[in-house]
């Protein structure tokens, strides 16, 4: 990479944000949680560059769950839901560009995958994944149906909060990020040992999306807003100077 | 009270959970022509330069169980060292692969072409490896990582250099089986744990 367009490194990850790799209430990270410290490096090309998405990857009904599986044929039963939000940095600056990506249940918490075998029915009209291309402004939106709450094993009787997951690829390698989207007011977002992986209660909050009635469509669909934050880079004017000088 | 900063706090990280190809392979999901493309198929194209290998590999739990689900990504330069975007680069090399663990017997296989050596921030040149992020149900955070090859002078690659003890460092390192096969294990927790990066 040539100096002239170095916007600097990653910003360090701020790990208390985010959950321990271990937690004992969630049982599969047991198991999977690496022991040993991260090994934690200055970051450089592997993790400032990263893949571009164009608008060419996307098809006409991919930011439209209610629609994409028929292809606009007939629609996903459930509640109709607008969710849209924003794509930022931690410098506050919209991620335009970025590539977003969800998946969910359907309405009776089932979703459309060879491996959930939860009894709830599957929805003929519903896939359950969609995706889009952040605008200049770092705004995106899906159209979508609200997801069920599901059972799931892990303790005796543990249920997963409405939920969507998001999958958010920024500019950079390095910036990768999945989370999930819960939504305002519901009482099992406290009771879910996946959401209590993140221990700090204001930063949880950031993963509940309010309801927006300035955006809900009347006679058709209610809003959710939902803003998420990737990593930013770190631009001082000492930033390509030697060390000591 | 002290002045705001500007700035905003990371979205916390949550598991991407057994259904993450819903989202990102939905063919391996079981949904193909959920999307007309699917990102991430392949980081090179047909006549892509340099040497086309193979990685094959598991991702092992603390006890020894190779997962079943878990999704990786890969991001990588082109065999001269150049990513995507940059002059010159090779403009059949997408550097980008997304892969799964299989759904049966827990085995990834990655092919691509062998990167070209990339220098550090600061100039010091790494040895040419692979990033490589892998996700699951029951990993709360991406775990980021390196690949790097056994037939290459590892020797002055800083980032190796910085991990203490020695025997961690072959974690790293994709054994070479075959010509242009490698073979190269991430083991989640336990004593050859893969030294995973925060970087």
């Amino acid at each position: 990479m040539s100096d002239h367009n170095d916007l600097g490194p990653l910003i360090p990850r701020n790990r208390a944000v985010h959950p321990p790799a271990y937690d004992i209430d969630y049982k599969t990270s047991v198991p999977r949680s690496p022991r040993w410290s991260l090994l934690s490096l200055d970051s450089g090309p592997s993790e400032e560059t990263g893949p571009t998405f164009g608008h060419d990857v996307l098809g006409e009904w991919d930011n439209n769950l209610i629609m994409n599986w028929t292809r606009g044929k007939a629609p996903a039963v459930g509640e109709r839901i607008l969710v849209h939000g924003r794509v930022l940095d931690e410098n506050a600056r919209p991620v335009p560009n970025a590539l977003v990506e969800i998946w969910q249940a359907n309405a009776g918490g089932r979703y459309r995958h060879k491996k959930d075998t939860y009894f709830a029915p599957l929805d003929p009209n519903f896939g359950g994944c969609g995706r889009t291309i952040t605008d200049e402004n770092g705004f995106y939106e899906f159209l979508t149906i609200r997801p069920g709450a599901y059972p799931w094993p892990n303790r005796g009787n543990d249920w997963r909060p409405m939920h969507i997951h998001f999958s958010i690829f920024g500019h950079s390698f390095g910036q990768r990020l999945i989370s999930q989207m819960y939504f305002e007011g519901d009482p099992l977002i406290y009771r879910c040992p996946i959401a209590a992986t993140v221990k700090d209660r204001s930063q949880l909050d950031t993963l509940v999306a309010p309801l927006d009635m300035a955006k809900a469509r009347p006679m058709d669909f209610l809003a959710y807003k939902f803003d998420i934050v990737l990593r930013g880079r770190r631009q001082t004017m000492f930033e390509n100077k030697l060390e000591g000088m | 009270m002290v002045q705001k900063l500007d700035t905003l706090v990371e979205s916390p990280s949550q598991t991407a959970g057994p259904y993450v190809h819903i989202g990102c392979m939905p063919t391996y999901a079981g949904n193909a022509g959920a999307y007309d493309i699917e990102i991430g198929e392949s980081p090179i194209a047909e006549g892509a330069k340099g040497e086309v290998i193979e990685i094959t590999g598991e991702v092992f739990d603390g006890t020894g169980w190779a997962l079943r689900d878990a999704m990786l990504e890969s991001w990588q330069p082109d065999a001269a060292g150049l990513f995507p975007g940059q002059d010159g680069a090779d403009p059949k090399v997408s550097g980008f692969c997304r892969f799964a663990a299989d759904s049966e017997s827990g085995k990834f296989t990655l092919r691509t072409v062998k990167p070209g050596a990339v220098k550090a921030r600061g100039g010091a040149m790494q040895a040419p490896h692979i990033s490589l992020w892998i996700v699951a149900r029951g990993i709360n955070i991406g775990l980021q990582t390196r690949i790097y090859f056994e037939d290459e002078d590892n020797s002055a690659d800083p980032l190796l250099n910085r991990i203490e003890q020695g025997n961690r460092v072959e974690t790293l390192i994709a054994k070479k089986t075959g010509d242009g096969q490698y073979t190269f294990n991430v083991v989640l927790q336990g004593d050859r744990e893969t030294v995973f990066l925060d970087i």
